[in-house]
Order: C-alpha cells, then structure tokens, then sequence
C-alpha cells in the first residue's frame, strides 16, 4: 500500500513567557493510502499540533512532510494554501462553519476555490448535501440546524473538492453517542467506499474503533511499548 | 461562489457596527458637501456680481494713474495698441473682452469734454442705462476659461446683461448726455471735432457718471483727430474674476512689463478672502473628516476583523489564500467607503439645498460633479481606514478557528 502522507522528525515548538513549549518532539511516522487513522493521547501531549501539522495548516519548527512522496514545503504560504485546497477537507469539533452562511453555501465555499463553473458548483453541492441527508436543509442556516446536521454539513464541506485526505479534530466531541456513531459511521462509509484517508484526532476510545491505525501521543511524542514501531496498527474487523 | 458574494453576505451580519461606520462616513461627507455646495454657489454668485460691474483691469502706461485717464491730460502717457494683440495671442485664461481706449480733453466750441475713442465691437456697456439708447447688441458673458464652475452664466434680465456696442461707423460718434445738452445737439446733427465733421449717431441717457461729458467716436478715428497713432490711453479688461484671484494680475504683468496694471482692489480682496474662508473652512473639515472617518472606520474594521477571527480562520483553512481575505476586507471597505461618500453627498446636497437660502442667500442645487469627488473621498477615507486591519487579519493564521493547540 502505498503512503499518502509521512513525516521525518517533526517537532513544534511555542514561545512562551513561562519557556518553551515543546508541543511535538521528533515525530516519524507513515501513512498508507485509504487509512483510517485515529490520533489518540491525553490532553495537551499534542494531537491537535500533530493534526495541524500534518494538514499544512501550521508549519513544524523542525522535520519534514511528504505528500505521496513529495516534500511539502512548509515554508511556503503558497504551498500550504494549494496543498489545503486540494488534497484536504476538515471536519473540526466545533462544525466550523460559517454562522451567516446557508448548509449549500458553506458547502459552495471551497468549491469556489477549484475553478468549477457556478452551475458545476451548485450541482456538486446539491450531490454532497444530498448524499449528507440535507437536501431538504440545504437553504438552512447553522443555528437551524442541529449539532448532527451541522457536522454533516461540515462532512460535505470536508468532501466538496474530493480531497485525498480528511483531518478531524474531535468530530464527535459535541455529539452525543448516538451521533457520534452516526459521524463516524459516515466518517467509515467515506474511508471505505471512496477510499480517502482520514487522520483522526479524538479522545474517544469508540471513535478509535472505527480506525484501522492508531497514533498514541504522550508529551508530544508517539508513545508505544515497541520499540521500533513507532505506530500502532491494528484492524477491527 | 465568487468573492463579492462572501462580502455581500458578511455585511448583511453586524448590521448596526455597519450602520455606524457608514453613518460616520455619511455625516462627515455631508457636511463638507454641504459646504462646498454653498461655498461654490456663493463664490460663483459673487464673482458673476464682481464680474457684471464690468471692466475690472485697467491696463495703464507705467507711472500713469486712473486719475490721469480720467482727467485724458493733454500729455497723458500711451501705450502702444499692439498689446491688445499681445494679450489675445497669449494663453492667459479668464480675459473675457479687452477694450482699448484713447482719451483726450479737447475743446468744442469753447467747452471742455472728453473725447474717447473706443473700439465698438469690444466696448463694454457696463452701465444698463447705456442700453436704453438702443445701441447695443450681442450680450458679453464671462466664460471664464476652461472651468465650468467659473462660468458666468450671465443676467437673464436683458436690461442687466452687458452687450458690446453693434457698431459705430469711423465718421459717427456717440454723445454724453450733458456734451448733447450743452452743445445743443441730437441724433443725426453734426459735430465738429478739430475739423473733423462726426454724425452724432446717438445721445446716451443720463448715467450720472464721466461718460455724460464725453464724446465716444472710433478708436482709429480718434487716433487720427488727435495725431497719436496705433497708440492707446488704457485697455480696460473684463477679467473673470475667479481669474484674478488666481493671479491673471501677475501673467498680464508677465507679457506687458512697461505697463501699471491695476484692478479694483476691494473687488478682487473681496473675492479672494471668500474663497480662502470657504477653501481653509472646507480643508478644516476635510481634515477633520479624514480623521473621524478614518478612526472610526479603522475601529470598526478592528472590532469587526478581530470577531470575524474564527470565520477567517475557517475560510483561510479550506483554502483561501492571505491575498483573498486581504481582498475581502477592502472590497467590503471600498463597498462601505462608496455607500458613506453617496449617502453623504446626498445628505449633504439636501442640507445645502435647504439651508442654502437663509445661509448664503441663494437657492444651492445640487453639484454632480461633487458626487464623484464625494465617493472617491470616502471611498479613499475607507480603504486608508481598513489597511491595517484587513493587513492584519490576512495574517491570521488558518488554525484560528480552532479550540486547541
């Protein structure tokens, strides 16, 4: 299987008045194509740094990140925007979408972005919303929808650009377990059947279940019994 | 979904921060719309009044005074009647008629007038009463080069409008009411200056002034009664006098060194400390209103851009680049800026519409042109206001909408 996404060394570091933060320490790690992978850790070990990193949308103070082979050039504001647009869709815990705009146009919103034609738009959104079970909410702001509908509008945002990769950050932490089954049974169906890869951060040990990979951070570094292997896989099928 | 969308659907969020940033924008451009709508109307006014009393520079030979062209001394100074030509062929704005003269006392059977030749096509009627001798035609309208706002639109009322004299045949004259008294003369009688017989084509009616004891015949015919050739007593100019503030006085000087060139001081003073009060009144207020407008547009984009933090982050994490939401933000300022600017020429034309006549006097309709002025001004306030905030949120990193780090 081939890798989507891997890192060699990649640390972050924050100045703060306190000292210095070491948010990431040295972190390596690949990603095979069409993974499932859930970040896990306690709070603060730096799951969401991993994530943010991983998905351009910070650049690491040290290390390197290949895109299916390629090194991302993290230094580059143009590069990270590009690689964003692109290869990537996020669904973030807090929905993140735009409170004035309706469920289709914050779906139109990246779909803006990629050249599409504004009939093309608004057929690929009508598909995704349709596809999310929001064809009738489609002229619905955020607050009239629910917390469930919500992230499902941020799954089809996530989906607009068919991205190589989704980047979560806790999507089911504002759900209760019965939506967050039904997200991450979405989340599965979207890594199964489309085979895009999701990166996964997430304190839920149920979320992890849906994953076929687990990176387990403490103190900002993979944490693992073995040795040599610095990622955890496993399988639950 | 193109840009001008996002900003059309950002502004329809916030709507009273909306409302009271455009509003600053909207009074301050108001104000001095409505300012320079008196201003302009009042300055315009006063210089169409200034420039109806007819000639207004008095182009004299160095070292002569208006005294010695009034009294037409025997040996009064000339100059030459080339600088007529001179002042036409330049490229000095705002001369609207030039009217040489040669004047000279002489003696008409043992009476002492004023013989004044004139040439008929460029004398100035400046007295309306002039007009009841029905000599006139054609209506001299100041046009006041290239600036429209400087046009005299003239009098409608025929008896105000200044027309140049038809014409006078070289063997004509034209009598001052007192000269056809006392010489017993009318119209069609003869008259005989120093042995040259003139037909006596009209007696002007009693102005009151120098011209009744004066005798007007052509230039070149009185250049040939008196033996002064090609040579002239005064040119008097009617000079716009917007010009004049604008300093015509100096160019004229510039082309015609060996001349006294002198113009009715209270007039022009007159007219230039109304238009410095209005100008230094209009730049108070334009300062003013950069500052207001621009602080208060400033804070607005500052609050706005610091609550929009987390949308911002959103839309620069799918994707948007720094350049795009820079963009945003001054399209929205632009937006507002041109809002602000035609609401406040608007509110600014009204004001001055109605306050104009107990202020200045006048009815004060509204200047288009002030329009364009009006929008680009706060169009200009806006986008300085917004540069650093629309700087800074660009900056903002796309992780901005997220809980955790």
């Amino acid at each position: 299987m081939t890798t989507i996404l891997s890192t060699a060394s990649i640390s972050k570091h924050y100045y703060h008045r306190d000292g210095l933060i070491e948010a990431l320490s040295n972190v390596s790690f690949s990603i095979p194509e069409g993974s499932f992978v859930s970040i896990t850790g306690p709070s603060g070990s730096g799951k969401t740094t991993l994530l943010m990193a991983l998905s351009g949308l910070i650049r690491p103070t040290s290390g390197k990140i290949y895109f299916k082979g390629q090194e991302l050039d993290t230094g580059s504001d143009k590069a990270l925007v590009d690689f964003r647009k692109k290869h990537t869709g996020f669904i973030m815990q807090n929905f993140s979408l735009i409170p004035y705009m309706t469920a289709m146009q914050n779906v139109l919103l990246p779909l803006s972005l990629n050249g599409l034609s504004a009939e093309e738009q608004k057929q690929r959104a009508d598909e995704l919303l349709e596809l999310s079970g929001l064809a009738n909410r489609k002229n619905h702001y955020p607050r009239e929808l629910s917390a469930g509908q919500q992230q499902r509008v941020a799954i089809a945002r996530a989906l607009a650009n068919k991205p190589a990769i989704i980047f979560a950050d806790e999507p089911t932490g504002n759900l209760d377990p019965n939506l967050s089954n039904e997200i991450l049974g979405i989340l599965k169906e979207i890594n199964q059947h489309q085979g895009t890869t999701i990166i996964m951060v997430t304190h839920s040990p149920l979320a992890t279940q849906f994953g076929n990979m687990k990176v387990h951070l403490k103190n900002g570094r993979i944490h693992t019994n073995m040795e040599d292997v610095l990622v955890e896989q496993f399988i639950y099928q | 979904m193109k840009i001008i969308k996002l900003v059309w659907l950002e502004l329809g969020q916030r709507k009273s921060q909306l409302v009271s940033g455009i509003l600053a924008i909207t009074l301050g451009i108001g104000v001095i719309v409505a300012i320079r709508s008196i201003s302009l109307v009042s300055e315009k006014a006063v210089a169409i009044n200034l420039d109806n009393l007819g000639a207004n520079i008095m182009v004299l030979p160095q070292g002569a005074s208006i005294d010695n062209y009034y009294s037409a001394d025997i040996d009064a100074p000339t100059i030459p009647e080339e600088y007529v030509e001179r002042i036409l062929t330049s490229s000095i704005q705002g001369v609207d008629n030039l009217s040489p003269k040669l004047t000279r006392r002489i003696d008409i059977n043992g009476q002492k007038f004023v013989l004044t030749g004139i040439l008929p096509a460029n004398e100035l009627a400046s007295k309306p009463l002039w007009q009841e001798a029905g000599l006139f035609g054609a209506e001299l309208v100041a046009n006041c080069g290239d600036n429209p706002l400087n046009a005299s639109s003239g009098y409608e009322d025929e008896k105000l409008q200044r027309k140049s004299i038809d014409s006078l045949g070289f063997s004509e004259c034209l009598l001052g009411f007192t000269v056809a008294q006392k010489l017993g003369l009318k119209e069609g009688d003869a008259l005989s200056v120093m042995d040259y017989e003139l037909k006596v084509s009209k007696v002007i009616t009693e102005t009151g002034t120098v011209d009744d004891d004066r005798v007007f015949a052509h230039l070149k015919t009185v250049q040939e009664i008196l033996g002064i050739h090609d040579q002239v007593s005064a040119i008097e100019i009617m000079g716009c006098c917007n010009a004049i503030s604008d300093g015509l006085l100096g160019q004229l000087r510039n082309i015609l060194p060996d001349t006294r060139i002198t113009t009715i001081g209270q007039i022009v003073s007159t007219q230039i400390k109304t238009n410095q009060l209005m100008n230094q009144i209009s730049l108070i207020i334009l300062v003013i209103i950069l500052l207001v407008g621009g602080i208060s547009i400033g804070n607005y984009m500052w609050a706005n851009v610091n609550e929009r933090k987390k949308e911002i982050g959103i839309l620069r994490m799918i994707g948007f680049p720094r350049y795009s939401i820079y963009r945003l933000l001054m399209i929205k300022a632009v937006l507002m800026g041109l809002t602000g600017g035609l609401t406040g020429y608007v509110v600014g034309s009204l004001i001055a519409y109605f306050l104009g006549p107990s202020l200045a006097g006048m009815h004060v309709a509204p200047i288009p042109v002030l329009l364009l002025y009006s929008t680009l001004l706060a169009a200009g306030i806006s986008i300085l206001g917004s540069l650093l905030p629309a700087y800074f949120a660009s900056r903002f990193e796309p992780y901005s909408n997220m809980q955790e780090i």
